[in-house]
C-alpha cells in the first residue's frame, strides 16, 4: 500500500520512525561488517578482519535494543494493520541482521586462519559471490527504508544467482582438494566462508520477504527460488559409500 | 511572588467582595425578616387561639364561642374532590404531552396555553366556575368549590408531569420498546415507576397550592355556618372563614381566624417539606 | 477452550455461515439527510459482527434499522431490504413488537427498569409468553445464568435493579434481552460506560452467547472489535467501506481508508 498520512498520535509516528531508523542503522552496521569480512578474505586484510569481529557485539546490542523497543510499542500502542506488520517486520529483520552479523564475524575469523596459508588458485569466484551478496544486502536494507517493493523483489530473485555461484564454488574447491591434499585445510575454510556468504544471501532474501509482507499485507506467493543444491552434489566415492 | 501592584488589586477585589456580600446579606435579612415576622405573628396569635374546641365545634354566630370543624371538614373534602378530579386528568394530559406529542406543534401550543393557565389569577378561575356551575344551578355549592380548585390544580399537574416525564432518559423508553413492549405498557409499567417521585412531588405541590386558595372559593363554595357533607350545598372552608372572620369586629372570630391561619400555614409547610424531601430523594 | 482457539479463529469469518440477517442496498434518511448509502451486509448466523467507524458514520443508525427503532421518530425512513430469515422487515404491515422480540437490543448506557431484578427479566417475557410461576422462575434463572450474572444477583432478585453496579446493570440488560429468546442481539457500544473488568466480563459473555444468538456489536473500541468479532465491517460517511474477518481487517485491510482509520491516521 502506498504511504499513508501520518498518525494522529505524533509520538507514535515518531516511535515508528525511530524503529525504522534503528533497523536502518543496524543494517548499515551489518553491511559494513560484511564488507570488512569480504575484504579480509579477498584482500587478505587482517585489520579489516579484526574490525569485522569487533563489530559483532555492537550488532548484538542493537538487536536487543530493537527487540525491546518493538515489544514496548506492541504493549503500549497495540498496533494493527500496517503498523503491526511493520513492527513485526522489524523484529524479524533484526533477527536476520544479527545472524548476518554472526556469519560475517565467522568469515572474518576464518580469513585470519587463511592469512598465511598458500592459496595456489584464484579467489575470483568467491570475490564475485561477495560482490553479489553485499549488493543484495545493501539493496534489501534500502528497500526496507524506502518501502520499495520492487527492490525487495529484485533481491529475492537474485538469490538464485548467488546459489548458483555457491554451487560452482563448491565443485571448484572440491576439485582443488582432490588435486592436492595440502589444499584441504584452506579449501575447507574457504568452503565454510562460501557457505556463510550463501547463508547471508538467504537471510537477505528473508528480509526481502518480510519487507514485502509488511508493505503488502500478504506473504510472497511465488515459489521461492531454490538454487542451493550442494547437498545433492556428491563426489563419486561418497556416492559409493552410500 | 506577587508584586505590589497585583497585591493592591487583590485588596480592591477583597473590598468589593465584602461590599457585595454585605449587600446580599442585608437583602436576605430584610426578605427573611418579613417572612419570619409573618410566621411569628401567626404563631403567637394562632397558638393562643388554639384549643380542642377548634376541632369539635362549628363556626359560631357573632358574639358566641365556637370552632372550625365545619370549615376544616369542608376544606378537606373539597381539596380531596379537587385532587380526585384534577389529578388523573392532569397526569394523563401531561403524559400525552410528554410521550405522544413530544415535539409536535400542537403540543407546543398546549404547553403555552397551559403555562398561561398556570399563572392565571385564581379569582378569574373562581369567576369562570361561578359562570359555569353556580349560575346554572342557582346556588353556591361544594361541587363548584371543588371544581374551581381542580381547575387551579390541573395546569400544575400537566406541567410537572410533562417536565418529569421528559426528564426520563430516552433510552429507558427505547429499552422497553426494544423488548417488543407496546407504548402504553412502557408508560404504565416502566415510565410511571421511574417518574414516581417526580409525579408525587407534583401532586404535593399542587395540593399545597390549592389548599390556600381563597378567591375562587368566594365565588363558588362561599361559606356555611353549619356542618354539611353535602357537596351540592354551600360549604364552609378555612380560607373563606379566615377572610370573613378577620374582617369582622368580633374578638372571638378574630381568634378563630388566627387559629385557621396557623392550621393552614402548618399544613402547607408540612406538604411543601414533604414534596422537597421526595424531590431530593429523586435527585440523589 | 484455549486449545480450540486457533481452529475457531481459522474458521471464523464471513464465509461459511448462512446469513441470519441480510441487508441489501439499504438507504436511510433523517429527514433529507441520507445517513446510510446503499449499505449491503450479511450478519452470519451465530457469529459476531463488529461495526466500527468514526462517529456519525452510520453504524448505530444501521442497528436502529435492524429492529425498526427508528419508527419512533417521525421523519426517519429506510429504503431497500433487510431480510430476517428471508423476510423483509422494512416496509409497512410488520408487527413491530414481534420483530423486536426476535431482534433484541442493548444500549450504550445500562437501562435497568425501576423494578426488581426479577421483574426486569419477567417484564419482557410476559409481553410475549404466558408462563407459569415455576416456568417464569426457570426462565429468569436461565437468562441471568446465560448473562453470567446469576451468582451475583440470586440473593437479591427481589430488590431493586437500580442498586446494581454499572457492569451488573449492563449484564442484567443483556439477560433481559436474551430472556425473550431473540434470534439476533444488537449491542450498541455496550461497554463504553463500563470499567475494564466489567468490559472484559461483557466481552466474555458475548463470546458465550454467540453459540445461540447472532450478534451485531457497534463499538468505538477497535481492540474490542478485534477481540469479540468474527466479522468486522468498517463504516465511513454512511457507507460500508470494507467487510472482512477480524483477522483480515486488523492485519491486512484491503482498503486504504480502513487502514488509516484503524491505525489512527485519520483526517
Amino acid at each position: 500500500m502506498p504511504d499513508s498520512p501520518i498518525h494522529t498520535n505524533k509520538r507514535f509516528e515518531q516511535e515508528t520512525r525511530r524503529l525504522r531508523d534503528m533497523i536502518i542503522e543496524m543494517g548499515g552496521l551489518v553491511e559494513n561488517q560484511v564488507s570488512l569480512a569480504c575484504t579480509a578474505v579477498i584482500e587478505r586484510d587482517a585489520i579489516a578482519a579484526g574490525q569485522a569481529v569487533e563489530q559483532d557485539p555492537k550488532v548484538d546490542a542493537l538487536e536487543r535494543e530493537v527487540e525491546q523497543f518493538a515489544i514496548r510499542l506492541l504493549a503500549l500502542r497495540q498496533p494493527v494493520a500496517d503498523d503491526l506488520r511493520h513492527i513485526f517486520a522489524a523484529i524479524k529483520i533484526t533477527g536476520d541482521l544479527e545472524r548476518i552479523g554472526d556469519y560475517a564475524a565467522n568469515v572474518a575469523k576464518r580469513s585470519l586462519v587463511l592469512q598465511h596459508a598458500p592459496l595456489p588458485f584464484s579467489l575470483s569466484g568467491l570475490s564475485h559471490m561477495a560482490v553479489l551478496v553485499q549488493d543484495g544486502l545493501k539493496k534489501v536494507i534500502d528497500s526496507f527504508g524506502e518501502h520499495d517493493i520492487a527492490k525487495a523483489l529484485e533481491v529475492w530473485r537474485a538469490d538464485e544467482e548467488i546459489d548458483d555461484i555457491y554451487n560452482a564454488l563448491f565443485r571448484e574447491l572440491m576439485t582443488y582438494m582432490m588435486e592436492d591434499p595440502r589444499n584441504i585445510s584452506s579449501c575447507a575454510h574457504l568452503l565454510f566462508i562460501a557457505k556463510n556468504l550463501e547463508r547471508i544471501g538467504d537471510h537477505a532474501t528473508n528480509v526481502a520477504e518480510i519487507v514485502y509482507y509488511a508493505s503488502m499485507g500478504q506473504p510472497l506467493a511465488e515459489a521461492r527460488p531454490k538454487g542451493e543444491s550442494s547437498a545433492l552434489l556428491q563426489t563419486p566415492d561418497r556416492a559409493g559409500e552410500e | 511572588m506577587t508584586s505590589m501592584r497585583s497585591h493592591g488589586r487583590a485588596r480592591w477585589r477583597r473590598v468589593k467582595n465584602v461590599f457585595a456580600l454585605g449587600l446580599g446579606g442585608v437583602a436576605t435579612v430584610i426578605g427573611l425578616g418579613f417572612l419570619a415576622w409573618i410566621l411569628v405573628v401567626t404563631l403567637v396569635n394562632g397558638l393562643s387561639a388554639l384549643n380542642l374546641a377548634l376541632f369539635t365545634q362549628m363556626t359560631p354566630p357573632p358574639g358566641a364561642e365556637g370552632g372550625l370543624l365545619n370549615a376544616i371538614f369542608g376544606s378537606a373534602i373539597m381539596i380531596l374532590v379537587a385532587m380526585l378530579l384534577g389529578a388523573p386528568i392532569g397526569i394523563l394530559a401531561g403524559t400525552h404531552l410528554a410521550e405522544y406529542g413530544r415535539s409536535g406543534a400542537i403540543a407546543e401550543v398546549i404547553r403555552f396555553i397551559n403555562d398561561i393557565l398556570l399563572s392565571a389569577p385564581s379569582i378569574v378561575i373562581g369567576l369562570f366556575v361561578y359562570q359555569l356551575v353556580v349560575r346554572p344551578t342557582g346556588h353556591f355549592s361544594g361541587w363548584a368549590g371543588a371544581a374551581s380548585l381542580g381547575f387551579i390544580l390541573l395546569p400544575v399537574l400537566v406541567r410537572t408531569t410533562d417536565e418529569t416525564m421528559r426528564l426520563l432518559p430516552i433510552t429507558l423508553r427505547e429499552a422497553a420498546l426494544a423488548l417488543g413492549a407496546p407504548q402504553w405498557r412502557v408508560i404504565v409499567q416502566v415510565l410511571y415507576p421511574a417518574a414516581r417521585t417526580g409525579l408525587l412531588t407534583g401532586l404535593l405541590l399542587g395540593l399545597a397550592r390549592i389548599s390556600g386558595e381563597t378567591a375562587p372559593l368566594l365565588f363558588t363554595a362561599l361559606n356555611n355556618q353549619y356542618f354539611t357533607a353535602d357537596l351540592s350545598q354551600p360549604m364552609a372552608n378555612i380560607p373563606v372563614v379566615i377572610f370573613q372572620f378577620a374582617l369582622s369586629p368580633y374578638d372571638a372570630w378574630h381568634a378563630l381566624a388566627w387559629a385557621g391561619a396557623l392550621l393552614m400555614t402548618l399544613f402547607v409547610l408540612v406538604v411543601s417539606v414533604g414534596a422537597r424531601i421526595a424531590l431530593r430523594r429523586r435527585v440523589g | 477452550m484455549p486449545e480450540s482457539m486457533p481452529l475457531a479463529l481459522a474458521e471464523a469469518g464471513p464465509r461459511g455461515a448462512a446469513a441470519k440477517m441480510s441487508i441489501r442496498a439499504l438507504d436511510f434518511y433523517y429527514g433529507d439527510n441520507r445517513a446510510l448509502k446503499n449499505v449491503s451486509l450479511d450478519l452470519p448466523d451465530r457469529q459476531v459482527t463488529g461495526m466500527i467507524g468514526p462517529s456519525g458514520c452510520g453504524k448505530s443508525t444501521l442497528l436502529r434499522v435492524l429492529n425498526r427503532m427508528y419508527d419512533l421518530y417521525p421523519g426517519q425512513r429506510a429504503t431497500g431490504e433487510v431480510l430476517l430469515d428471508g423476510e423483509n422487515i422494512i416496509g409497512p404491515g410488520l408487527d413491530l413488537n414481534l420483530l423486536r422480540s426476535r431482534v433484541g437490543m442493548v444500549f450504550q448506557k445500562p437501562t435497568p427498569f425501576p423494578m426488581t431484578v426479577y421483574e426486569n427479566i419477567a417484564f419482557g417475557v410476559r409481553l410475549h409468553e404466558r408462563l407459569s410461576r415455576t416456568a417464569m422462575d426457570e426462565r429468569v434463572e436461565w437468562s441471568l445464568t446465560r448473562a453470567a450474572i446469576w451468582d451475583e444477583v440470586k440473593d437479591r432478585l427481589r430488590s431493586s435493579a437500580i442498586g446494581l453496579s454499572g457492569g451488573q446493570q449492563q449484564r442484567l440488560c443483556i439477560a433481559r434481552s436474551i430472556a425473550v429468546r431473540p434470534d439476533v442481539i444488537l449491542l450498541d457500544e455496550p461497554t463504553s460506560a463500563l470499567d475494564p473488568i466489567s468490559t472484559l466480563k461483557v466481552e466474555e459473555l458475548i463470546d458465550e452467547l454467540k453459540q445461540d444468538f447472532t450478534i451485531a456489536i457497534v463499538t468505538h473500541n477497535m481492540q474490542q472489535a478485534a477481540r469479540c468479532a468474527d466479522q468486522v465491517a468498517f463504516f465511513y460517511l454512511g457507507e460500508v467501506v470494507e467487510v472482512g474477518s477480524a483477522e483480515q481487517i486488523f492485519t491486512a485491510p484491503r482498503e486504504r481508508l480502513t487502514q488509516e482509520y484503524i491505525t489512527g491516521r485519520f483526517g
